[in-house]
């Protein structure tokens, strides 16, 4: 691992913590550039480049670059935004929901890609920044559609008994300020976060019980990097699915707020 | 993950202080104005050129596609009704011809017919022909006939008288003479009913 895990006074095993994920290049502090921020600020900027020179010279025929790019772009504008969204007004959204998802789907393959291996999400503050953008824009979406009252009105059906009414309202109020994006981010950061931190304990402990522990412990320590290669090949499924999730469900907050009824 | 490990914020490392230890869901502000940024220029790329230009190729392709259908489907139609103009024209000249060929039969047995109608009178008139000849030449041959019987009558009459009956041996002689000439003359002339007189 790139970032040395602090030995404990007594030299025993120490299991990686969220301390871990705390790692400042420049600075300290609430201000410090982290390893994270550079490796997605440079993500985004090597996403930017490849993109803008693959679609640079596009041909109806395509090459392979242009193939992959369109398979991904295709997923996301058809599987996604059209079906989500519908063929009327999807396609407003359709860069917002691509830049998400090559984002999100970048990074966390990071997370297991040498030399990074870090999953850029598992700080929380760029899936906030990300469900921010989300949450933003499917109020106004919301509000421009049915006006500041009729998008707050439309959050449930027409014509319910007001007794029922008073008992949904809360509820719904709560899911489209608090629960959606809450969940969006936490969702994101929780399964980057916590996946980075089986495979930590799986490689950093394999190693521990080969090297240090001896006698048994090093069969132990060889099934450890074992479950840890499993769990890396799950991991990118997992990555590749949160980033999938991400998107589809911005695209259902987003159709939500577009609808006509609730 | 033990808490204590999460919460403690005296672990042994390098990075003492606040966000080495922090709750890993506390926002690190530089990290989210990170995110922000990082965000903004993807979009902007992606929106300003990227997504334009997929656009434009999924639509020049949708379009190459449909078009290229939409023609196949005009050849294809165009083509069944050539056939169908080549298979109606097919049936009408085989009609044609067995109109001809009929025709020709009825043509061919009408002319037999005409000719055979044709000999058929030809022989007629041919053989009436004949007939008339022959009735007329009999006719002749009886009149040349009787002036020679008149003839040979006066003929025989004037002998028998130029005898002055001088015996009747004479006169049996004489008759005997004249019938044997007699005789001999209808075999030498053409006709067989012999004068009488």
């Amino acid at each position: 691992m790139s970032f040395g895990l602090p030995a404990s006074a007594e030299g025993g095993f120490e299991a990686p913590s969220a301390a871990d994920f705390w790692q400042p290049l420049v600075g300290d502090g609430a201000f410090a550039i982290t390893r994270a921020s550079i490796v997605l600020l440079l993500s985004a900027a090597v996403i930017s480049v490849v993109l803008l020179r693959v679609t640079r010279r596009l041909a109806v025929v395509p090459s392979r670059g242009q193939y992959l790019t369109e398979a991904v772009y295709g997923m996301v504008r058809n599987s996604v935004a059209r079906d989500i969204i519908g063929s009327r007004d999807f396609l407003r959204y359709v860069p917002l929901l691509f830049t998400l998802f090559v984002l999100i789907l970048a990074n966390n393959l990071l997370g297991v890609v040498p030399p990074v291996q870090y999953p850029t999400m598992s700080r929380i503050g760029f899936p906030i920044a990300l469900t921010l953008v989300v949450f933003a824009l499917y109020h106004v979406v919301g509000i421009r559609k049915h006006g500041l009252v009729g998008y707050f009105k439309s959050f449930v059906p027409k014509g319910l008994p007001w007794v029922i009414v008073a008992f949904i309202y809360p509820l719904e109020l709560i899911t489209y300020f608090f629960t959606r994006p809450v969940t969006l981010a936490l969702r994101l950061f929780g399964n980057m976060f916590a996946g980075h931190i089986l495979l930590l304990l799986f490689i950093l402990g394999g190693e521990y019980l080969v090297f240090e522990a001896g006698g048994l412990m090093t069969v132990a320590g060889a099934l450890a990097f074992v479950m840890g290669f499993v769990l890396t090949l799950f991991e990118m499924l997992v990555e590749f699915l949160q980033a999938y999730v991400f998107v589809l469900l911005a695209a259902f907050y987003i159709a939500g707020a577009l609808a006509d009824e609730h | 993950m033990r808490l204590s490990v999460i919460l403690s914020a005296t672990e042994g490392g390098e990075d003492e202080g606040f966000w080495a230890t922090a709750y890993p869901i506390i926002p690190h502000p530089a990290e989210l104005i990170f995110g922000f940024v990082a965000f903004g220029i993807l979009y902007w790329a992606v929106a300003k050129h990227v997504v334009p230009r997929l656009e434009k190729v999924f639509a020049e392709r949708a379009d190459a596609i449909e078009g290229g259908i939409a023609r196949a489907e005009q050849a294809q139609a165009e083509a069944a009704a050539a056939l169908e103009r080549y298979r109606a024209r097919l049936a009408g000249a085989e009609d044609e011809a067995s109109r001809i060929r009929e025709e020709a039969r009825a043509e061919g047995a009408r002319i037999l017919a005409d000719m055979r109608e044709q000999a058929r009178v030809e022989a007629e008139r041919i053989v009436a022909a004949a007939q008339t000849q022959v009735q007329a030449e009999r006719q002749q041959a009886m009149i040349q006939l009787r002036g020679e019987a008149g003839r040979i009558a006066v003929d025989l009459a004037s002998r028998i008288v130029g005898e002055a009956l001088e015996d009747e041996v004479r006169q049996r002689r004489v008759v005997d003479r004249f019938l044997a000439e007699l005789e001999a003359a209808p075999a030498a002339e053409a006709g067989t009913s012999g004068g009488r007189g």
